[in-house]
């Protein structure tokens, strides 16, 4: 069975006690109605996202559900101990195979994984970005399974997305049900945008003076994360800047102001490698900063999260993380790996096509839940057709057994029901800290059963509370 | 503050501005074609000329009905000058500029471009629609209630009031210029019927009919009309009123930036042309070439802010 | 041996230019093929923007075309001594791998098929050196040296087919076919003193391979030779586009023409 993270065994388990109290005196009604406010709050708030491919709707609302996650102080202080081993860990790896690379050297990770990885950029090679930062900013994707068991599912190293769902949701829960908060103690999560500024500010470059000049650069208003781009942008005190509005004057980036240009010291771009410099990658690219890879390398900007750290979230590097994590920081990883089958290897594969109903199977390089078998749902027809692709290249594929996701109950209206949920901690990375705002992003699946928690996919989240103990 | 945020709230404004008027345009259209007109196709032929859209509207449609100038005025999406698209537009400006206005300027905005998806989902019925233009313009005076309610008075909020005032004062040229041949003093015509229907249109088209009665003694002719619509400072869509708002929003910018730009002198050019003049003196010197020219002269100074104040480039 | 190298290359455009950029590998660096006596980089209608070491360790400058300008000119000039030691550069490495110099490059990929009957000729040989010559000497009688034939985007496996190239396409088959056989090479940018003609229209560019023991090997595939001290060497890359002498981009319409002046002398 399913570990519910509110009634586990014979009663309601610690940190929802209060809020299993006070949901008692609670009218079904009045919450159905608190609920539709909800909806259309985020709608006004035009809190939307843009499903790629998908023209009818262009702008889909997340589906928020009233029903907090809430974890103890003390299950935070493990999680929260964990992603912060792991950051640094991702940290030091990618600055170790951008420069002397000896974790390959050592034999420790396989030399294909790199260089067969299209996410490694070799022009991030023999260069350590301002403050020695790779990844300003990690989600974490965590899974749990029982009562002490986290597991680690996915590291976005790239460019986490979900940050303002965390602080919109618990802005409508303060706004929604304010006696929840004077009942209990939960823990901010709104500093979040100032931590997240003075992160950028204190990886600017050395040679910036005076206060840094951050800004966020997004590929535009037909993204699908637009809305967070925005927010953050606004949230920060900081500008929204597209490609076009940027230039190169005095060998540094600058925007055009209504003034004059004005130079960028940090960008915190929501724009992919590939299109981030037509002069260096994707010629054709419409979106990004041409040169912004020079004027990089010659000292005189920050990227966050810098080019080229997609090669640590890849799930085949993935499956060596504890061995990464343990050459870098000479301890074992606090949090767990899914244990993972490399198809690339001829007796994992062999083990995955037998297997297949049981097991879930994930492109190396997918996200967003796309391309993925989840064997235990799949009808015949599909596993054969999936058995197929695998074997036709198999280095393309991992493979994990379905994990018994915990359950947290949504708001129906037939009352409490419990679905699968995720977590989604952000790290902030600067050259002195790794700060973790305590909560992060949970995703649930809004169908019974389901597994599938992206929000590409129909899932939905919660606000997540971090309990003061 | 960017360039492009300057030029995205302008055009915001500017959309938003132009489709509020456009919907007053077809108000005063539909209310002359059904009351009182003994040939409708060529007071609705009038609403296409006046929102400068003739041409694009012949080549789509052959003559010039009711249901067809509203479908192509309200909802036709392969007309950027559509109310859809110019709220679509308006909406997407807002949220290009999310970061520079107020919650509740953004909510505004969203919500008319809402309620507008829903209205306009279908064509509107006749019977629909003084229903659908009375929204437009009330989701139009939301949004302009958000903004002076709510926007610190500094150079976003100007970039968004010269984006209005310089649409209006376009459009008011516009209606005013299409049925100038009214407002010539014409002795043989005064106080027809012809003209008494005339004037109504043009003072709906501005819903300046009732203010005009307030404002003007009452008496109803060409001088005065025309003298309202152009030089009276008290009318909020007149040419005078305009041109005085377009000067002080770009006095503040200039004053909040320390730099004077050629917007700001083309703007008191406009200004100063609308400024202690008799409206007889602008018959005498001919309407139709005091209208043209302030036209040419206001799309000037569009080019020069957007140059200026570096919207593009 | 003393070279004198003067490029000069001058873009005019129809119209004046908004923005454009150019980002040029046009600093040599010493080695012990070469020490560089005088260098120098200048600009005419535009301005160096920002320098540095690319990943290669080649030099690297972006250089900003002054807006409203309709004339851009970028002159590199400098004297170098050059040293004749058969092409061999030695165990000379920065931080990018030799595996990464062992990955093919969409320009630098052969069918199975086309590959065989070079990599048969390679591997034939008794060492790299013998094979890494007789490479050359396939390559020129498969593909004739012609400026018309090709051009800049031609890949390695189309330059076969067409059977007529310049030193680069000559360079990415050379390239292609050693990694193919489990060598690390690369590409290798640079200027060549051509006996008896001063004025050049065009750079030169040839391949490296590496050698266990010895290093990185240099050949020259349209000369059928090996580097010897009539070469400069530029910058290096997996293909031609790492080593681009100029690469560059810019916004808006108008056509441009491009004049490259070149002259190499002793």
């Amino acid at each position: 069975m399913y570990f519910c993270e509110m009634t586990a065994g014979d009663g309601v388990r610690g940190p929802y006690a209060d809020y299993d109290a006070w949901f008692a005196q609670q009218d079904n009604a009045r919450l159905a109605q608190k609920s539709r406010e909800a909806e259309a709050f985020f709608r006004q708030t035009g809190i939307t996202f843009n499903v790629y491919g998908d023209k009818d709707a262009e702008e889909r609302l997340i589906p928020f559900d009233l029903v907090p996650r809430i974890l103890s102080g003390r299950e935070w202080d493990k999680l929260s101990r964990g992603v912060d081993q792991r950051v640094r860990a991702l940290n030091a790896f990618l600055h170790d195979i951008y420069n002397r690379q000896e974790i390959l050297r050592a034999g420790i990770v396989p030399i294909d994984l790199i260089a067969q990885n299209d996410a490694y950029l070799p022009q991030m090679m023999d260069f350590v970005p301002p403050g020695g930062v790779y990844t300003h900013i990690v989600g974490t994707d965590l899974v749990r399974t029982g009562e002490d068991d986290f597991f680690v599912l996915e590291d976005n190293a790239r460019t986490p997305s979900g940050v303002s769902y965390m602080l919109e949701n618990r802005e409508t829960m303060l706004q929604m049900f304010p006696e929840l908060f004077s009942k209990q103690k939960v823990k901010r999560v709104s500093d979040y945008p100032k931590n997240l500024r003075a992160s950028l500010e204190a990886s600017a470059p050395p040679n910036c003076k005076g206060r840094p000049c951050v800004a966020v650069l997004t590929p535009g208003i037909h993204n699908s994360a637009y809305f967070e781009h925005s927010f953050l942008a606004d949230q920060m005190g900081v500008q929204l800047v597209e490609g076009h509005d940027l230039r190169i004057v005095d060998g540094h980036i600058a925007m055009r102001t209504t003034r004059g240009f004005k130079v960028i010291d940090v960008l915190y771009r929501r724009v992919d490698d590939d299109f981030l410099d037509p002069l260096t990658f994707h010629p054709d690219s419409m979106l990004g900063v041409p040169g912004i890879m020079d004027v990089y390398r010659a000292g005189n900007i920050t990227i966050a999260n810098a080019p080229g750290t997609g090669v640590a979230d890849d799930k085949a590097i993935y499956s060596y993380m504890p061995d990464i994590v343990e050459f870098y920081t000479g301890e074992k990883a606090i949090l767990k790996n899914v244990e993972t089958f490399r198809c690339s290897e001829p007796d994992s594969l062999k083990y995955t096509l037998d297997n297949l109903k049981d097991l879930v199977v994930k492109e190396v390089h997918g996200s967003g839940g796309y391309g993925m078998l989840v064997g235990p749902a799949a009808s015949k027809a599909e596993l054969a057709a999936f058995a197929d692709k695998l074997r036709a290249n198999p280095a393309n594929y991992i493979a994990q057994p379905t994990l018994s996701l915990s359950t947290v109950p949504i708001f129906t209206e037939a009352g409490l029901a419990p679905r699968h949920v995720d977590l989604r901690p952000f790290a902030l990375v600067s050259p002195e800290q790794v700060n973790i705002v305590p909560g992060g992003l949970t995703r649930v699946a809004m169908t019974e059963g389901s597994l599938v928690v992206n929000s590409s996919q129909g899932g939905g989240t919660k606000d997540t509370w971090v309990l003061e103990d | 503050m960017l360039g492009k945020t300057a030029g995205g709230l302008y055009w915001m404004f500017r959309n938003l501005e132009r489709a509020e008027n456009t919907a007053r345009l077809i108000e005063a259209g539909f209310r002359i074609a059904l009351t009182r007109s003994t040939d409708p196709a060529s007071d609705w032929r009038s609403v296409i000329v006046t929102s400068a859209q003739q041409a694009a509207y012949e080549a789509k449609c052959q003559t010039y009905q009711s249901t067809q100038v509203t479908e192509f005025l309200l909802r036709d999406p392969s007309n950027p000058s559509s109310v859809m698209s110019l709220i679509k537009n308006a909406r997407d400006n807002a949220r290009l500029t999310r970061t520079a206005i107020t919650s509740e300027v953004w909510g505004a905005v969203n919500e008319t471009w809402m309620r507008l998806c829903d209205q306009l989902s279908a064509p509107v019925p006749d019977t629909e629609l003084p229903k659908v233009l009375a929204s437009i313009r009330r989701q139009s005076a939301l949004v302009r209630g958000a903004l002076h309610g709510t926007m610190l008075r500094n150079d976003v909020y100007d970039f968004c009031r010269l984006g209005t005032f310089l649409e209006r004062a376009d459009n008011t040229a516009r209606i005013v210029d299409v049925k100038y041949h009214a407002l010539l003093p014409s002795p043989s015509f005064v106080g027809s019927k012809m003209d008494n229907v005339q004037w109504e249109t043009l003072l709906r088209s501005v819903s300046g009919h009732r203010a005009f009665r307030w404002g003007s003694d009452g008496e109803y002719n060409a001088a005065n009309i025309a003298n309202f619509l152009i030089l009276d400072r008290r009318m909020p869509r007149s040419l005078g009123y305009c041109a005085d708002n377009l000067v002080d929003n770009l006095t503040y910018i200039c004053d909040q930036y320390g730099q004077e730009t050629e917007s700001l002198e083309r703007a008191h050019a406009i200004d100063s042309r609308l400024r202690g003049r008799d409206i007889h003196e602008i018959f005498d010197e001919g309407l139709h070439e005091f209208l043209s020219t302030t036209l040419i002269h206001l799309g000037e100074l569009g080019l020069q802010i957007e140059k200026d104040y570096r919207f593009f480039q | 041996m003393q070279l004198f190298v003067t490029h000069a290359t001058h873009y005019t455009y129809d119209t004046p230019v908004v923005y454009a950029l150019q980002k040029a590998r046009l600093r040599p660096s010493g080695s012990k093929l070469q020490e560089i006596e005088a260098w120098d980089l200048t600009v005419e209608g535009g301005k160096i923007e920002a320098g540095y070491r690319d990943h290669y360790g080649n030099n690297v400058d972006l250089i900003s075309a002054e807006p409203g300008t309709q004339s851009l000119v970028i002159t590199a000039q400098g004297t170098i001594n050059t040293h004749d030691l058969a092409g061999v550069l030695g165990p000379v490495y920065g931080r990018a791998p030799l595996w990464h110099f062992q990955q093919i490059t969409p320009v630098t990929r052969l069918t199975d098929e086309v590959a065989a009957p070079f990599l048969g000729v390679f591997r034939a040989a008794p060492n790299p050196i013998e094979g890494g010559h007789a490479l050359c000497h396939e390559i020129l009688s498969k593909v004739a040296y012609d400026t018309d034939k090709t051009h800049a985007a031609t890949t390695a496996q189309e330059a076969i087919a067409i059977g007529h190239g310049v030193c680069q396409d000559h360079s990415h088959i050379f390239i292609a076919v050693a990694r193919q056989a489990g060598f690390a090479a690369r590409y290798v940018s640079g200027y060549l003193r051509i006996d008896g003609r001063v004025h050049q229209d065009a750079n030169h560019a040839w391949a490296e391979i590496h050698v266990p023991d010895l290093g990185w090997v240099g050949f020259d595939v349209s000369n059928g030779i090996s580097p010897d001290d009539r070469y400069v060497r530029l910058a290096v890359g997996r293909d031609a586009r790492d080593a681009a002498p100029i690469s560059g981009l810019r916004m808006g319409n108008g056509g441009e023409e491009l004049m490259v002046s070149l002259q190499v002398q002793q």
